[in-house]
């Protein structure tokens, strides 16, 4: 489960047609599985396994994450930015938990 | 019997040796861990028999030396129109030395406009860390590059 909302950075003017960048910051303990507690159990793996971005009903970009990616997981992709519509980003991790953000493009 | 003496003793002594097979610490940069059954598996599964590529046009760029091994920034990209009929479907990031080889897979589409992305990987030890691209006319790139980890990340 993520502590807090997940950071997210847009360009500040987007332009039809543009490529633009867009940074994910999640807040997450990514906890590997492979490691003990005090007491010898193991820890189970808990990971934001899946990330995913739409635009509207259409996939930008998608990762699959293993126990390798960091600690809070920090992921920066590109998107064609077709014109105004809203890009859907979720994060979906060991627990169930869901975590999705709706951010309307302000294109100009 | 081991005791603590004997244990510094064979400790010092292989040390020693190791030194010697290794040249002078510090001077010359740690050998690349060797590469563990699960990557050899999981990279086999991931070419299925095609034969991949380097031409240079996969760039997977990391620090050729860490500090700490639990955030080690990391940027793959490939160029590419990403048209249609010219594209790149996926790129999978692999360890050779982390106890799970897979670390990620990226999926790009028509409306990723570049197949770029940036990331942070955990890494346990020295190892090379792998990127392989799946480009839409079949093709296969495979890369590799070193990293130099002083402290591995914990607990992987």
């Amino acid at each position: 489960m993520m502590k807090k909302p997940p950071r997210i950075k847009l360009p500040d003017t987007i332009n039809t047609g543009e490529i633009i960048e867009i940074k994910t910051l999640a807040t997450h303990i990514m906890e590997t599985g492979n490691r003990k507690d005090a007491a010898g159990n193991v820890i189970p793996r808990d990971i934001i396994h899946t990330f995913t971005a739409r635009f509207e009903d259409q996939e930008v970009f998608s990762a699959t994450l293993g126990s390798g990616v960091a600690a809070n997981p920090y992921i920066a992709f590109f998107m064609r930015v077709p014109g105004p519509g809203t890009l859907t980003l979720t994060w979906l991790d060991d627990e169930g938990t869901t975590t999705v953000e709706k951010l309307p493009l302000n294109v100009s | 019997m081991l005791n603590r003496r004997t244990f510094l003793l064979e400790g010092s002594a292989a040390a020693a040796v190791l030194a010697l097979l290794v040249g002078i610490p510090g001077v010359r940069a740690e050998p690349a861990a060797a590469e563990t059954p699960e990557f050899k598996t999981t990279l086999e599964t991931l070419l299925a028999n095609a034969k991949p590529h380097d031409d240079g046009s996969l760039v997977l760029d990391l620090p050729e030396s860490v500090d700490n091994g639990d955030y080690v920034p990391v940027a793959l990209a490939v160029e590419s129109p990403m048209t249609a009929e010219n594209h790149v479907k996926a790129v999978h990031l692999l360890s050779t030395a982390n106890p799970r080889a897979a670390v990620a897979t990226f999926r790009f589409t028509l409306l990723s406009g570049k197949a770029r992305v940036t990331s942070r990987m955990r890494l346990a030890k020295t190892q090379d860390v792998v990127a392989v691209a799946e480009l839409s006319d079949g093709r296969i790139l495979l890369t590799r590059r070193k990293v130099d980890v002083k402290v591995g990340g914990c607990g992987i």
